[in-house]
């Protein structure tokens, strides 16, 4: 351990020029995930980061770890068979809302509903940015694009309701800005034992600048912004005074003085429930009606796929032994010829 | 069915039972898919086998797992061919054939040789199931089976009656016609009914009145021909003489599964596979999913292409990585194999090939995804392709697949057939000491001082690259589908790099022809009017035909393929020395263009896409044809 206990963010940080745009959002989570690793006392060699196609999946080579840029969407498919197969390896997936969303939308569901113990990292910036700036899965209706020149007309993804509605064990949101929550939040994930899905804000200035504005202006932050903690009341604004209470089969903003609403109305968040109900109705909230919720949504201690893969088969050696390569070739019915 | 010898003996009092002596014998299970016809001919075909006699069987089920009963596509049928020599085909023409309904009689009477055994169960021909197979009349009643040798049963009510004493429903007890009607078979062709009597008691271990009402019923048919006299002759095909050894009757899927096993422990690597349920590769995914004591991981994927990308980080973890199916996944999988194959990791890619295009015939045999394998990606992206030539054949192909894949870190194509996959024959089975060794070392933790670890700098002879795995010190290095720099890996975008790894990748995959065997030319080597040449699953059937145009006197010879991709370096000489060649192949023709177009050779190809195998008589027709003209 003495080894690892003095990695540093150094340590983590490759020998390529890193070659996003100047002023993107990516940069600020690299260094994210660069303060995290060193911290969590595993040594260098067994981390291994997976991405998919598109901007952010260029992080692997910007990390001195284990990496694979795989193909588009591919990503938790690839991490899946490497993490089935060595489950003593740190594998983290990078991918981002066009890589995760669209055309890998079907094993990102997958990997997650079989809680695969892999870190998923969506950067969602709500644009295509390596193609040079379509609409994306998560883009609002009526985006102006090179290829939605009328506005798009598909409604958007809400990629933590689709992540809860797979089955998610651990779904969590950050910013790209939100340094010291983005880290913690990285912690977290990295302490989470089966499939870990974080979806992180993450600004596109060249393409889709602005775009998460409405809650992260100095202006805005404070009552746009609602910072889930677990076994706290949900409560935000720059006076702390409002709140979420539940109302009937959904949530209400309040005001905590007023109607007669007192702090003991609000919703006590609970991260580690294991029904997602609550968890998806957060999920649901969204602006403008709502701020928007940070933080971890759900935490739930599940097995994980490959633990119970590996014991099948570690229970089967266990209790029949290892097999005879010389029996199973001659199993069944054999006849000999002299 | 050729007859050796005829001798004659007292059946009894009864009638005249005469014997005799058969070199060969096809036999044909024709019913609907609910009749049980794939277990009939199974058992048949493994009594025989333990018996002793070689064999080679076909089966032939339709795709919908229980079409409409009684119609024409609901057909099941199952043919095995048994003699007491090396043959190599499930035969041409049955002439045996067993028909349940006459639906089953309507698709298969056109095949049976003329003057053969027709068993039909007459209680099914009854006008509904006649109009369902679209009989106008029935064929029972007027001349539509003369010349050739029918026996009627009344299967239904037969089995009916011989189960009336155990309490279980006549649904129950029609579902035992099946074994009624082999026991019929066992009787004629002089077999025990032990074999099946023991299967069927493991099978139905767990509900005895069902093991009892099959063995019951199979021993009935036994008798009823031993009392009735329904036949007047019982046949006797003896042993073949093989090689010594222990045997054991194996299809294409699962000689395959076990060479991947076998691999797995001659490499030391753990086996992983990642598989989408797909006809008919499947039960390649069933069977490695059983083998759980020889730490195989099997991974049902979501999709085709989750199951490939599995397999390939299964492969950059340090497993002996596995997919496994058949043409349309093929397709879907594409781009992964091309990833495998730019960051150079070891991988076996098992397509056993369907009818096609689309969805195409999912049930029947073709080898129309030749050139799919060969070109079917993006970019340069030429990669072995193997391609075994029978079912026991599937084991050995397998082995050779893993020794290239680990040995030049690359993917291996291995292609094989919905013939191959079903079908079975015996096999010798190999001492694990005369497996290859496959064991190829990781690479290790540089030197303390040493910070130059290359991920693509080549072994000399076989130009793979490291396989340096996660988790190991000091290896820390990034790979992906971008174009590599030479020797260092980093992404390069440079141009005359970019030629030069196209050149190494191909150089890399050309360079395996040198570890392959010379070429076995059957007839004569030295040259002469008409070549054969076969790959894959039309070994038997050339082979057969070529041994029979010999015992006409014809001047031909054959080659057989295994290595499509790279091909053999005495290849090209060996067609330079023949007039003629020809190229039966189940497609239209696409090894024939690649041999064309790389020899400068013109090649005649007997094409057949019919979902079905070639048999001997095409192929001795055309070889006759190509000496006269």
């Amino acid at each position: 351990m003495s080894e690892q206990a003095t990695l540093t963010r150094k340590d983590f940080q490759s020998d390529q020029d890193v070659r996003w745009c100047p002023g993107c959002g990516d940069y600020a989570i690299l260094k994210a995930v660069q303060s995290v690793f060193p911290e969590l006392g595993i040594p260098r060699e067994k981390f291994v980061i997976v991405s998919g196609i598109g901007c952010s999946s260029r992080f692997p080579y910007y990390m001195d770890t284990y990496g694979f840029h795989t193909i588009h969407g591919r990503a938790p498919a690839v991490a899946t068979g490497l993490k089935v197969s060595r489950p003593d390896l740190e594998v983290w997936v990078v991918t981002g809302d066009g890589d995760a969303l669209s055309i890998g939308g079907n094993h990102l569901i997958h990997t997650l509903r079989r809680n695969v113990g892999v870190k998923i990292l969506l950067f969602n910036n709500r644009i295509y940015g390596l193609t040079k700036g379509q609409y994306s899965p998560t883009s609002e209706i009526g985006k102006k694009t090179g290829s939605t020149p009328l506005g798009s007309v598909d409604a958007p993804f809400n990629p933590l309701a689709l992540a809860l509605g797979a089955g998610a064990s651990f779904v969590a949101r950050s910013v790209d800005i939100y340094q010291k929550h983005l880290v913690e939040t990285l912690r977290q994930a990295a302490a989470h034992k089966g499939s870990a899905f974080v979806e992180i804000y993450q600004n596109c200035n060249i393409f889709n600048d602005a775009a998460f504005a409405y809650m992260t202006g100095k202006a805005e932050r404070a009552d746009a912004n609602l910072y889930l903690e677990h076994g706290k009341p949900l409560t935000f604004g720059a006076d702390g005074d409002r709140g979420i209470r539940l109302s009937g089969v959904g949530l209400e903003v309040v005001r905590v003085g007023e109607n007669g609403v007192t702090e003991d109305d609000l919703l006590v968040w609970d991260a580690h429930a294991p029904n997602a109900a609550l968890a998806s109705l957060l999920a649901h909230a969204t602006p403008p009606a709502f701020p928007t919720p940070v933080g971890l949504f759900r935490a739930a201690a599940q097995p994980s796929f490959e633990s119970q893969v590996v014991g099948q088969i570690e229970s089967t050696i266990e209790k029949q032994g290892s097999g005879s390569l010389e029996s199973l070739l001659r199993a069944g019915e054999t006849w000999t010829v002299d | 069915m050729s007859t050796t010898a005829s001798t004659q003996d007292s059946g009894g009092a009864r009638t005249e039972v005469q014997r005799e002596q058969l070199s060969d014998v096809v036999v044909r299970f024709a019913g609907d898919s609910g009749d049980g016809m794939q277990l009939t001919g199974s058992q048949f075909s493994n009594t025989s086998a333990l018996f002793g006699n070689d064999l080679s069987t076909l089966p032939d089920f339709p795709a919908e797992i229980r079409a409409p009963a009684g119609t024409l596509p609901g057909v099941s049928a199952f043919q095995v061919r048994i003699a007491d020599y090396d043959i190599h085909t499930p035969g041409d023409a049955p002439d045996v054939l067993i028909a349940m309904n006459p639906a089953a009689l309507k698709t298969n009477l056109g095949e049976l040789r003329k003057d053969g055994i027709l068993i039909v169960n007459t209680n099914d021909f009854n006008k509904r199931n006649l109009i369902k197979a679209k009989y106008e009349a029935n064929p029972l009643e007027d001349d539509s089976l003369e010349g050739y040798r029918v026996i009627e049963v009344e299967l239904q009510r037969l089995t009916r009656q011989s189960l009336e004493e155990l309490e279980i429903d006549n649904r129950s007890r029609d579902r035992c016609k099946n074994l009624f009607a082999l026991g019929m078979v066992y009787w004629v062709f002089s077999r025990s009914l032990d074999p099946t009597i023991a299967w069927l008691e493991k099978k139905f271990a767990k509900k005895p009145v069902i093991a009892e009402a099959n063995i019951k019923a199979l021993k009935a048919g036994y008798n009823y021909c031993d009392i009735t006299g329904v036949f007047q002759t019982r046949y006797e095909i003896q042993p073949a003489k093989l090689e010594p050894g222990t045997y054991r009757s194996i299809n294409g899927n699962s000689a395959f599964s076990l060479g991947m096993v076998a691999a797995s422990r001659r490499s030391g690597l753990p086996l992983f596979l990642g598989s989408y349920p797909i006809t008919p590769a499947s039960t390649i995914l069933h069977e490695l999913a059983r083998y759980k004591q020889f730490g195989v991981t099997t991974f049902q994927a979501e999709d085709e292409i989750a199951a490939v990308c599995a397999a390939i980080g299964a492969s950059y973890g340090g497993s002996l990585a596995l997919t496994t199916t058949s043409g349309p996944g093929l397709a879907l999988k594409s781009e992964a194999i091309n990833l495998a194959l730019i960051t150079e990791l070891p991988l076996v890619i098992c397509n056993v090939q369907r009818g096609g295009p689309s969805t195409g015939l999912p049930t029947k045999t073709e080898q129309a995804d030749l050139l799919q394998a060969l070109y079917g990606r993006n970019g340069e992206s030429s990669l072995p392709v193997i391609a075994p030539a029978t079912p026991a054949d599937c084991f050995d192909a397998a082995l050779e697949a893993c020794r290239m894949a680990i040995e030049h870190m690359v993917p291996v194509i291995f292609l094989s057939d919905g013939y191959l996959a079903n079908g079975s024959e015996p096999w010798r089975v190999p001492e694990v000491e005369d497996l290859p060794d496959l064991r190829r070392a990781f690479a290790e933790r540089p030197a303390e001082d040493d910070d130059s670890f290359m991920p693509y700098r080549r072994d000399e002879k076989t130009l793979a690259r490291p396989w340096a795995v996660p988790g190991t010190p000091g290896l820390e290095h990034r790979i992906g589908g971008l174009e590599k720099e030479d020797v260092t890996g980093s992404v390069s975008y440079d141009p005359e790099n970019h030629e030069r790894m196209v050149h190494l990748r191909a150089e890399k995959v050309a360079r395996i022809a040198d570890s392959l065997p010379p070429l076995e030319v059957t007839g004569s080597p030295e040259g002469g009017p008409l070549l054969v040449i076969g790959w894959g699953s039309t070994l038997g059937a050339i082979t057969g035909a070529v041994n029979l145009a010999h015992a006409e006197g014809l001047p031909v010879s054959r080659v057989h393929l295994r290595h499509i991709n790279p091909l053999p370096n005495d290849l090209g000489e060996i067609l330079a020395r023949f007039d003629k060649v020809l190229l039966p192949e189940m497609n239209s023709g696409q090894l024939a263009s690649v041999l064309r177009g790389r020899y400068l050779k013109d090649i005649v190809t007997l094409s057949k896409v019919q979902g079905r195998p070639f048999s001997r008589g095409e192929i001795l027709a055309a070889i006759r044809q190509h000496l006269e003209s």
